[in-house]
């Protein structure tokens, strides 16, 4: 704050310790400055259930304190084999950087066509997974701002989940929430659908109480949990709002579900 | 005047010296206007604090009392909005006791703009400030460091563009007062939803000759969605991991315990009327 924007008297008497502002640039330096990332905000999530993923995310596009857009969706179909990607069986979400975002999107959707083509069969979760590692890690040095999670079915045909730090560290998991209310989402995601914190009732004392037993939750469940997560979200973060964009991934396709949210 | 504790500035300015990060206040990043009519002026607000990003208050009141006619609306960091408003009521009312006239808006005006002022912009203060008095109707906004405008229709604060458009393309002279409170809550909803520090409910207060009529949420635009589950936890969910019970008796090895003697029942206690 203000208060401090001029240097305090260092190494004067009035301090115990001498440990001033340390400044190396010599004299008549001139530092030059590049800043090509912004924050767009926005909050994503993504549950894999037993034979479905559900991947969502708000529409809000922000910078600063202005909305750019009430519309610009963060989830995206990828590598089918058209322009509507109608027999698309993944789906990628994005969030931090929107220019990095939809860079990233485009690249790993294009690799996905070339992999049809080339294979004649739809790039499997577990190989587009590692793919997408591979792109963010090839940028170490000037990354892609965006925090991915790649959804789709595995081999199997459960729901599969991936989730990425920017340059490209990756895992396997049953739910991630990304962006500006990840922080505010993962806990009750971590208690609502790992119940976790959660033991049974009177069955053991102290530190010896039985933890409640996971179990996959159903489509309508993790339906529910998603638009009640972001309600609270937009409740209490200013970047969150506008509409909620879902994915359904099934073995029968992808289903897209848009609902309002609050717009204040 | 009693003024702030400056005692810490050392150790603080050292700290921050060495890479520790200031506390962050919370600020009414806000929408705040203010607009005269025929007769009295309309001020009004929206009801979002915030912390950075996040939410700290979602129905917080931005209009504050400074006389039964003066009232003032606040932007900026909420803490020096509350106690500079509060400060200078205290100063007007003790100068209106003294002098025994009601109090004027300039001289709310300008006292808070010498305070402000004093204080070079360290405190964050950013007022409109209304009110109707002996010389008439009076509107003015307050900058934090001390700088002073008196116009026909004002907005402050980081949503100030978004009010101002309105006032814009809306405004004009002569207007009734309910025009004017239309107007306002209009300028104030551009800021809720275009605007992402400000958010929830609008604030009205309208001040006339004979009387100020504040309109607590006068807009409820942003009502809170039914959750679709009910999270309530079974009980026994929560692990217990140690349980101690104190009797009443025991008590006194914990803490002092003095027995005060009770009414009898149907022996009421003396009240006024």
């Amino acid at each position: 704050m203000a208060m401090f924007s001029q240097n305090p008297l260092m190494n004067g008497p009035n301090y115990s310790f001498n440990e001033g502002p340390k400044v190396n640039a010599p004299e008549g330096a001139r530092q030059h400055r590049f800043d090509p990332y912004t924050d767009n905000g926005g909050s994503t999530l993504a549950i894999s259930g037993a034979d479905f993923t559900i991947m969502a995310g708000d529409t809000r596009l922000t910078s600063g304190y202005s909305i750019n857009s009430r519309y610009h969706p963060k989830v995206f179909k990828i590598g089918g084999t058209t322009a509507d990607q109608h027999d698309a069986t993944l789906c990628l979400s994005v969030v931090g950087f929107a220019a990095d975002g939809e860079a990233l999107k485009e690249r790993l959707d294009a690799i996905c066509k070339m992999y049809q083509y080339r294979h004649g069969k739809p790039m499997s979760v577990k190989a587009c997974a590692q793919r997408l590692s591979t792109i963010l890690y090839q940028k170490r040095f000037f990354p892609y701002y965006a925090y991915a999670i790649l959804g789709g079915l595995d081999e199997e045909g459960k729901g599969a989940v991936y989730s990425y730090d920017p340059v490209g560290s990756y895992e396997r998991e049953q739910c991630r929430a990304g962006g500006a209310a990840a922080s505010l989402i993962m806990p009750f995601l971590d208690n609502q659908v790992n119940f976790k914190n959660q033991y049974v009732p009177g069955s053991g004392e102290g530190h010896a109480l039985q933890e409640r037993e996971r179990k996959p939750l159903t489509r309508s469940e993790v339906e529910v949990l998603v638009k009640d997560a972001f309600d609270g979200a937009v409740e209490r973060h200013i970047e969150v709002g506008d509409g909620l964009q879902m994915m359904v991934i099934t073995k029968n396709g992808i289903e897209e579900i848009f609902l309002p949210l609050k717009e204040d | 005047m009693p003024g702030f504790d400056f005692s810490n500035y050392n150790r603080n300015a050292a700290l921050h010296a060495r890479g520790v990060p200031l506390p962050k206040a919370t600020s009414t990043g806000t929408t705040i206007v203010g607009c005269i009519f025929e007769g009295g002026v309309v001020i009004a607000a929206d009801t979002r604090a915030t912390s950075g990003p996040i939410v700290a208050d979602k129905n917080c009141e931005k209009l504050h009392y400074i006389s039964p006619n003066i009232w003032c609306a606040g932007a900026g960091t909420a803490a020096d909005t509350e106690f500079t408003t509060a400060l200078i009521s205290s100063q007007l009312e003790l100068h209106s006791l003294s002098t025994g006239r009601k109090p004027r808006v300039v001289t709310c005006m300008t006292l808070l703009k010498q305070h402000l002022f004093r204080y070079q912009g360290h405190i964050g203060a950013y007022l409109v400030v209304a009110g109707v008095d002996s010389t008439g109707v009076h509107l003015f906004t307050v900058h934090a460091h001390g700088s002073t405008d008196k116009l026909p229709y004002v907005t402050m604060g980081s949503g100030s563009l978004a009010a101002m458009s309105v006032f814009e393309t809306q405004w004009k002279a002569q207007m009734t007062q309910d025009e004017a409170v239309k107007l306002c809550s209009e300028a104030i909803l551009a800021g809720i939803f275009n605007d992402l520090g400000s958010g929830s409910n609008v604030d009205v207060a309208v001040i006339t000759p004979d009387k100020t009529t504040l309109k607590r949420n006068y807009i409820k635009p942003n009502e809170r969605t039914q959750k679709l589950k009910s999270y309530k936890f079974a009980r026994g969910t929560t692990a217990v991991l140690n349980e101690k019970i104190i009797r009443k008796e025991d008590l006194g090895n914990f803490v002092s315990v003095q027995e005060i003697h009770v009414a009898e029942p149907g022996d009421k206690m003396e009240v006024d009327v």
